[in-house]
């Protein structure tokens, strides 16, 4: 059927003037969307500054903690504990805080903000890449209240800024991964609380069973070995040897030991293919009754 | 000619073993308003969520402007406003971000959302809340928001759920100036309510639906007067024979009575005195009066009439009903006591009013 005119007077959707040549190019219109669904992520969380205590208080307070209480007893080759966890506590943060994803989705659906958008002619995609946006800008503060944290307390990388960016970007990108995957949580959960009280039990063991926190050296050979091929140890391992910190990973033999930077990007990289894709589906499922 | 902007033919809709909707056809043509009247339950919902896109039929087909909802569902989603049954308005965003953030998704140029947004504003009255978080608002306020928001890439098909449940009258009066004077505008409305006074009010055609399906289909006059205009309520102190035959020449057909004889339910004529006439013509017989109520036709009294059995709305209503949820009615009269006269059956039964419409 041909395109219905408005009758006489009839109010002109300005949708329909972009039926002609005027009308902004589909992939721009996409990015624009993005845009404007990140920002209003980021209004959200300057109106709820306290949605920010995973990203600002908790890396203070894990700092501080592990340096201070936990770290006394364990022992570093090649350094302090303290040089030694800073790297460590990067990984660990992002990966605790990746749940805000899931978090921010299930709310999401649960007030009919989704319904709004999905009325809207936007991007389907725009909803979830907007959102994993603005939690990577979480992540990006995350990791700026430990490097602070950790100068405060003493700790220094060793390393030219080259390095130093590339020691940040590795961890973040696995934030941004990881985001991706617990927004597959979100989709299939039914609310914030169970998403996150699942992320929590999953994300928990992931960070921990790592060289985040302790040397894998002294642990049982199976959980060892199930630590030196966990991706939090790799990202960690990769930030410890580009900000020139202990890292004594370096004498295990497993291959993502050996070639940690590589290790971290396959991992993030892997992580990203499946998970996106798949967000995508499954939000589509979800919002389609 | 009248172009007909949004068309269901068969329109159904199975959730698991419940079937939501069940095969209704529609018809609205440009520039006009169509109330869907019904019960909490009766798929009002459902079958606006399927019109916008945001949930697929399982049998029947729905265009909107032209186009199909399910294979063009972008194309309809670039010419509808909606404003659902529950506000989806960004809480922690303030009214006038809410709006902007809708314009620019809509596809608005960012200066024009914002003076398309400052000036849905003013003209909804929340000028002096614009910068406020939405967290804050009234329920009057949400709902104009959420009407505004709908407006604001001006769409020429709008689709609102129940716009006025839950608001006060006062709120309930400001909606609907703002409603008829969209349509003074040329947007064509589809609307849902529970409230025969709104559909009555605002809408140049109705359907009830019930279950799923539509139950009448016609314009308000002819619904008013197939229900029959304004209903009057008698309480007595206690059952009386001379009842029924004194009122019998104040109402308009027939008087139902309760089984306990105490209640006496009619249509009556629309017109001034009706209270004091019908007092002194129960006053002259004997009768002695504890109450007396004559109000517009329900959507319970619609039921009645309709389908001879109470609302199942009485039923299944729950919270959200709001403040002006529509009076319950008193059951059925049994066949004792001076109920059992031949004045007191049922009203009207559906067949004859399915003629009627
Ligand atoms: N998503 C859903 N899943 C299961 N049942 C649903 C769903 N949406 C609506 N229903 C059922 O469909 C029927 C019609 O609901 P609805 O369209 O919301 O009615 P209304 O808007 O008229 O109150 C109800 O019995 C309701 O419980
Ligand atoms: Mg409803």
């Amino acid at each position: 059927m041909s395109q219905l005119a408005p009758p006489l007077g009839a109010p002109v959707s300005p949708a329909d003037s972009f039926g002609g040549p005027a009308r902004v190019a589909p992939g721009s219109r996409a990015l624009r969307d993005v845009i404007v669904l990140t920002r209003r992520n980021l209004v959200h969380v300057a109106r709820e500054p306290l949605q920010l205590s995973d990203v600002l208080i908790q890396p203070v307070l894990f700092t501080l903690l592990f340096v201070y209480v936990i770290g006394g007893g364990v022992s570093v080759a090649g350094g302090s504990y303290k040089e030694f966890a800073v790297a460590g506590l990067l990984t660990l943060n992002l990966t605790t805080a990746a749940i805000g994803t899931a978090v921010g989705i299930t709310t999401d659906l649960k007030t009919g903000a989704i319904d709004r958008f999905r009325a809207l002619p936007i991007w389907r995609a725009a909803v979830l890449v907007g959102r994993s946006l603005s939690d990577l800008l979480a992540a990006a503060l995350c990791m700026t209240m430990v490097v602070l944290t950790g100068l405060a307390i003493g700790w220094r990388p060793h390393a030219s800024v080259l390095e130093f960016v590339a020691a940040l970007a590795i961890p973040l990108l696995f934030a941004y991964a990881l985001s991706w995957a617990t927004a597959c949580l979100g989709l299939v959960s039914d609310g914030p609380e169970s998403a996150q009280g699942i992320g929590l039990v999953i994300l928990f063991p992931v960070a921990f069973v790592s060289n985040a926190m302790v040397p894998t050296a002294g642990m049982p050979a199976f959980v060892r070995a199930i630590a030196e091929w966990n991706p939090v140890s790799a990202v960690t391992a990769a930030t410890r040897d580009l900000l020139g910190n202990p890292n004594p990973s370096a004498l295990s033999d497993a291959w993502p030991m050996q070639h940690p930077v590589a290790a971290a990007l396959l991992w993030s990289v892997a992580i990203l293919a499946v998970a996106a894709p798949l967000a995508v589906r499954l939000y589509r499922r979800r919002t389609t009754d | 000619m009248v172009q007909t902007i949004i068309e269901a033919e068969g329109l159904s809709k199975r959730y698991g073993e419940t079937q939501a909707l069940a095969g209704i056809d529609l018809s609205v043509p440009a520039g006009t308003i169509l109330g869907v009247l019904g019960p909490n339950g009766a798929g009002k919902s459902t079958a606006v969520r399927i019109l916008t896109t945001l949930a697929r039929p399982t049998g029947g087909w729905a265009r909107v402007a032209g186009h199909d909802v399910v294979t063009e569902a972008g194309e309809v989603r670039r010419r509808i406003g909606v404003t659902a049954q529950d506000a989806t308005l960004d809480e922690a965003l303030s009214g006038r971000q809410n709006l902007r953030m809708i314009a620019e998704l809509s596809g608005l140029r960012r200066a024009d959302g914002a003076s398309r947004a400052t000036e849905l504003l003013d003209r909804f009255e929340l000028a002096h809340a614009a910068d406020r978080p939405v967290r804050g608002y009234s329920g009057g306020m949400r709902r104009r928001l959420d009407l505004a928001a709908s407006l604001v890439a001006n769409p020429p098909v709008l689709f609102l759920d129940e716009p006025t449940t839950g608001l006060d009258p006062t709120s309930r009066a400001r909606m609907w100036e703002v409603i008829r004077e969209l349509v003074e505008r040329g947007t064509t409305l589809l609307l849902t309510t529970q409230y025969l006074e709104e559909a009555d009010a605002l809408a140049d055609r109705i359907v009830v639906i019930d279950h799923g399906r539509i139950i009448a289909n016609g314009a308000p006059s002819e619904l008013k007067a197939a229900v029959g205009g304004t209903r009057l309520e008698v309480t007595l102190t206690g059952p009386h024979d001379g009842a029924v035959g004194a009122l019998a020449p104040l109402v308009a057909g027939l008087v139902d009575v309760s089984s306990d004889g105490r209640q006496l339910r009619a249509a009556v004529p629309a017109g001034s005195g009706v209270a004091t006439a019908v007092i002194r013509a129960l006053d002259a017989v004997g009768a002695v009066v504890d109450d007396v109520a004559v109000h517009p036709p329900s959507l319970d009294d619609v039921f009645f009439a309709l389908t001879g059995a109470d609302s199942p709305a009485a039923g299944r209503q729950a919270a959200g009903a709001g403040p002006v949820a529509p009076p319950r009615l008193p059951s059925q009269a049994s066949g004792t006591g001076p109920a059992a006269t031949p004045d007191a059956v049922p009203a009207a039964h559906s067949d004859h009013l399915h003629g009627a419409l």
